[in-house]
Parts: C-alpha cells; structure tokens; sequence
C-alpha cells in the first residue's frame, strides 16, 4: 500500500466497523515539546487517523485554539524540521499520520525534499489550508513522487463543476468543511449541511470526512449517515490544554467506553 | 496571450497579471476554498466593471467632486535649494481623508455595491485606509469594520476616532504581532466567515488575485496625473520617480504610469527601521525572500523555517513583512530599485519638509523624501518625483515622543 491508501483504507476500517473514523488533531509542541511524542502516540491507538498541525505565525483559516496553539508551540521553537525528527525517532503508529500546515514552512522546507523526509517520518499525507487546487500542481507532484497524499478540501460553497474536480484530484480523504468560517466555532447540522455531505460523497471516489466545528457526541450522531468519517480539532486541543486526558475524551466522544 | 521574454513589455501590454493572476512567477491565489467562490466574483465584477465608461465616470465623479482630485503637483523651491535637486511632490497628502488610500477605497466600494455586497469589511495599519475606507462606506451608506491591530490603534489614535465618527466599527486585533499583518489576517478570517454577502475591501496592492491588479488600476490614478503635470509644467518627464513602499499601492500608483519611460528610474523606499537586522525593520524587497503570506506569492520577511518574521518601523503604514507581487517583479527584472530609509532619516525629513515647504508629511511619506534626499546628493541638479503620499497629522503621538520631544537632561 502506498502512504496515501493507508488513509483511506484507515477512514473505511472504521466505517466498516459502523463507526464514523475519528481523525484527531493536535498542533505539534503543544502544551509542551517533551509531551509531542507521547500525545502523538496515545491519540493514534484512540484515533483512525492523526492529523499534526505546524504550527504557523498567520493562521488564517484558524479560530482562537488553534491559533493560541500555534503561538505557544512556536515560542518553543517548534518547526517542520523538528516535527520531522520527532516523528522519525518514534515508532510506527498504527492510525496513518497526517501533516497540516500551512503553505509558506513548507515551501520554506521545498516540496521534494520535503516529500523523502516525510516519508522517512513515516507521514502519510499533506493538508494545506491555503493551498487551493489550482495553486497545487507543483506540491501534488512533488508529494505523489513519494506516494504521500495531498488531501483537498471543499466547502458549501463550491461550485458542482469544481466540487466534482477537487474530488477527483483528492487523496487519501476528501476533507469536506462543513461551515464557512474558521476553526474551532460549533457548527450547526441543518438538513442543508447534510445535503452536501451527501453529495460531496457522492462524487468522491475516497472517503469523504466533515471538518470544522464539530465538538461533541451530538454533532457525530447527526453527521455519521453522510461521512466517512469526522475531523475533530480545536476541542481536542481545548483538552490537552486544560491537561485533560484526551484518549478518554475520544473515546467518550466514540460512545465507547473502551475498545 | 503567453508571455514574451520581456516580463516588462508583459506588465505594458497588459499580459501581466496572466490568467492566473500571475506577475511572472509572482502573484497568484493562495486562500483557503472557501474564499474561492468570492475571489471568482470579483475578478469577474472587475472585469465587467472596472473600464467600462459608466463605471470610470462614476468614480471620476467621486473622486473630482468628493475627493478633491486631481491632487496638486508643488515644486518644493526651498527643499530643492536646500538638497540640490529639482524636487517636485504629487500631493496626494491634499486628497480628501489625507492620503491616496481614498482613490482605492472609493472605487472598490462602488464595485462593492455593484456587485451587491451587505457590508464591507477593511484592514488598516496607520488608519489611513481604514478612514478612507469608512468614508467611502459613509458616502455610499454601506455598513463598514476596520480590523486594526492594537499597537497600531494607540499610536495613529486621531484615526480611530475618524473611523468612528464615520460610523464604522473599528476592532482592536490583540492576535499576532497586533499591527497590519494580524489586522490582515483578522479581516480574512471575517471574510471566511460570510464570503457571500461580505465585501473585504483590502487596502495595499497585494492579497490573492485580482486585488494586486485592482489596487494597481485604481492607484494608477496618481501616476498618471503627475505625469501629465510635470509634463505640462516642465515639459520633460522627471530622470526619477520615489515612492515609499509598504505593502506597496501608492509606490505602484505612482510608478505603473512610468513604466513604459524607461529613461525614468523608479525607485521605492522601504522602512529601515532600526537597522538591518531581522526584526529591526519592514525592508522586505532589501531583505526577504519569496514565499507566501496573505494570499500572494512574493518577497516575505521570514526565517529559514518559513515563519513570517516581525517587523519594525516608526511609521504604522509601512510595517509589514510582505509586499506586493508587482512591485517583486519589478525588481527582480531591476526596473525598479529598492533603498530603505531609518526611522532617523524618515524623522528628519519630516522636519525638513514642515520648515522649508510648510507642509507635514506622514511619516510613510517621510521615508520617500529621505530617500529623495539621498538621491538628490548624487545627481545635482536633476529633477525628481516625489509621491507624498498622506498628510502627517495622524502621527502627532509619535511626533510627539521624537521630534518634538524635549531633549534628555533638561
């Protein structure tokens, strides 16, 4: 399998199981360096997939958490390359590991060098919020050369004739935004909401996961029927940074009291 | 069209920016999807409206019978004795709200309305833009929020208080380094929030295509003015334009119209700062290095792990660690050159002008004269072109803590 398909197989492992795959967020280096490896590795034996924020200076598709995140790891000295080490020191996760970050660490790193040393990190694939299609053929060559997935999002207000596009274009997962707006808000599930969800999975040929907003139990049962799977970030970060214990939380959050 | 081997003949033509919103390798769009949709309708609004006659006659209306163009051009007779060279000012200081912020603010709100946006929402580092903006809103009866960083809001503090008597909601931004950048990126994350209905009438020539296109066309205003004046009244084009250069509008305005003259060296003058050290200044084209910040491919100020770097400046308006895609085109092809001027050199023009020419310079513009200066010291008896690009009264806080400060130990 190559790095991109254990993605999706991961996200339609879960739903087979009749689940929604939880995909878990934390930004890299927080609340602190020394804990980045362990959170990494707790979170991936309660999660499907991990999703590990770089953190940037100019968040701009990020809400307050994340933003306070980023800031507090950055005053650490946490960097792309340092996040490649740590992930190359540690053991293999089972839950595929992906990087988010935004454009400029990356192009400041270079796409091809960027794309072996990930793949050394045993990372999986790429999520870059500011990085839309049509700016991507440069950094989809370069990650596909090793195998690594560039995961697209769309949003409720895409157009169809693009919608269907991006869709083709995704690997591993499509990453479908359930709202406008930034990170970390809560979002409401009106039918509308659903509807999309319906037909983002419709056109996708690899699993379709809702992102943005989504906080609690009653939001995944509302969603579960039109997803593969669902992205949980700011919430999950609000848990680490209240010292919580976020295994339990996830797994509270799965309706699950152990697995 | 493909482009020729002159990227210069291509910004001429009209090549540039190219169907992707591309200055040479520079530009293009790098926001989050969902902005997508909007940016498609703007550029589609830009080019169904921006040179059509009804839409330049509305906005020519506005901009001779509401903002007082065409601004004047002065020969500075006694500032030229004093520095050596023929130095003329375009006086966009004299345009209505104090600066050449009110030419782009206008006509993007009339395409705003156009284009049926429900409120607008701005930026502003020094608060020229966000009066200009907040003006432009008033007049048009459009509801207006101006994000400004928090440092930025105490120091240009006469702004805001303009901003809100106009009607519009001024946000401090207490996120990031609280000047232009995080005030930038609070104003994107608005628009994100309601990218239908909302309107983000960005302020400087950079951002995601078409703004760096859009700001240069309606900030060409200045460039073509002047060189008609100083035509009329010397009957020779000037050997030297200089503009001061943050994110880069009244420097493109003024420069795009000399483009073409390529006897016309165009100089730009970034803020030095403190010094040449990373963080000391906002010397992006000096100092930086291509990559993304705020939707644009061009120079940036930033480390080697491509975080956007701090900067400083005395003047609110030229803080910023990026600039816009054309004026990084115009550099790397050397049709333009970029200087700095300190924050010391920027303060002693600012006196310079007030006691030879009787006219207060911002502190932005503050950094053109220095350079000019500088200019003037190596070519005696030239002439030159000076964007002034705004008045100075806003930063009587900052005037007030340097050159009006009682010296040490008295």
């Amino acid at each position: 399998m190559k790095p991109h398909e254990t993605i999706s197989a991961a996200i339609r492992g879960a739903k087979a199981r009749g689940e929604p795959a939880l995909v878990a967020y934390l930004t890299a280096g927080f609340p602190s360096r020394d804990s980045f490896k362990q959170h990494v590795q707790t979170i991936a034996a309660a999660a499907d997939v991990v999703e590990i924020g770089v953190p940037f200076t100019d968040p701009m598709a990020d809400g307050v958490t994340i933003q306070r995140a980023s800031q507090a790891a950055l005053a650490q000295g946490v960097s792309l390359r340092w996040i490649l080490e740590q992930l190359t020191a540690m053991p293999r996760c089972k839950a595929p590991l992906v990087l988010m970050s935004y454009l400029n660490p990356l192009l400041a790193f270079g796409p091809q060098a960027l794309a072996q040393s990930a793949v050394q990190a045993g990372v999986a694939g790429f999520i870059v919020p500011d990085l839309p299609f049509d700016e991507s053929a440069e950094m989809r060559a370069a990650l596909d050369s090793q195998g690594l997935a560039l995961v697209q999002m769309v949003t409720p207000v895409t157009r169809p004739r693009r919608l269907e596009e991006i869709c083709a274009s995704s690997q591993g997962f499509v990453y479908a935004v359930t709202m406008t707006g930034t990170t970390g808000k809560s979002v409401a599930v009106p039918a509308e909401v659903t509807r999309y969800l319906d037909t983002v999975r419709s056109r996708s040929p690899v699993p379709v996961c809702a992102g943005f907003g989504i906080r609690g139990r009653e939001q995944l049962e509302l969603l579960q029927d039109h997803v593969d799977g669902v992205v949980i970030g700011s919430a999950l970060v609000e848990v680490l940074e209240r010292g919580g214990d976020p295994v339990r939380w996830l797994l509270d959050l799965r309706g699950t009291e152990a697995r | 069209m493909s482009a020729s081997n002159d990227p210069i003949a291509d910004l001429i033509s009209g090549r540039f920016p190219d169907a992707r919103g591309r200055f040479g390798p520079f530009g293009g769009r790098y926001v989050p999807e969902t902005l997508i949709p909007a940016l498609e309708r703007l550029e589609q609004g830009v080019r169904e409206h921006l040179h059509t006659s009804a839409f330049q006659q509305e906005l020519a209306l506005e901009l001779s019978s509401w903002a007082g163009r065409p601004t004047a051009l002065t020969f500075a007779g006694r500032l030229s004795a004093l520095w050596g060279a023929d130095i003329w000012l375009k006086r966009e200081d004299l345009a209505h709200t104090g600066a050449h912020k009110i030419n782009n603010a206008m006509g993007q709100a009339l395409l705003a309305r156009r284009l049926g946006a429900k409120r607008i929402v701005a930026e502003t580092g020094a608060g020229q833009h966000g009066v200009a903006s907040a003006a432009a809103c008033a007049r048009l009866g459009l509801p207006c929020t101006v994000y400004m960083g928090a440092v930025d809001m105490e120091r240009q503090a006469p702004n805001v208080y303009r901003m809100r008597l106009m009607g519009a909601t001024v946000v401090p931004v207490t996120s990031g380094d609280r000047t232009l950048r995080s005030a930038i990126d609070e104003a994107m994350r608005d628009w994100v929030s309601d990218p239908l209905e909302t309107y983000y009438l960005l302020g400087s020539a950079l951002g995601p295509h078409p703004y760096p296109y859009l700001v240069r066309e309606l900030q060409s205003v200045i460039g073509r003015e002047a060189r008609a004046q100083i035509l009329e009244r010397r009957g020779t084009l000037p050997d030297a334009v200089i503009a001061c250069v943050g994110g880069g509008s009244n420097s493109i305005g003024a420069f795009h119209p000399f483009v073409a003259d390529r006897a016309v060296e165009l100089i730009g003058i970034e803020a030095g700062g403190r010094g040449m050290g990373l963080g000391d200044n906002s010397a992006t084209l000096s100092c930086g290095r291509p990559g993304v910040l705020h939707g644009t491919y061009s120079m940036l100020l930033q480390d080697e792990n491509g975080q956007i770097q701090e900067t400083h400046s005395v003047s609110a308006g030229l803080d910023y660690p990026g600039v816009g895609p054309e004026h990084a085109l115009l550099a790397a092809t050397g049709r333009s050159r970029y200087e700095t001027a300190s924050d010391a050199e920027a303060l002693a023009a600012v006196r310079a002008l007030c006691e030879c020419e009787g006219i207060l310079p911002a502190l932005e513009s503050a950094h053109a004269l220095a350079g000019a200066r500088r200019w003037a010291a190596s070519h005696a008896g030239r002439t030159v072109l000076v964007c002034l690009s705004g008045r100075g009264d806003k930063d009587m806080p900052t005037l007030q803590q340097t050159l009006l400060a009682p010296p040490h130990g008295t």
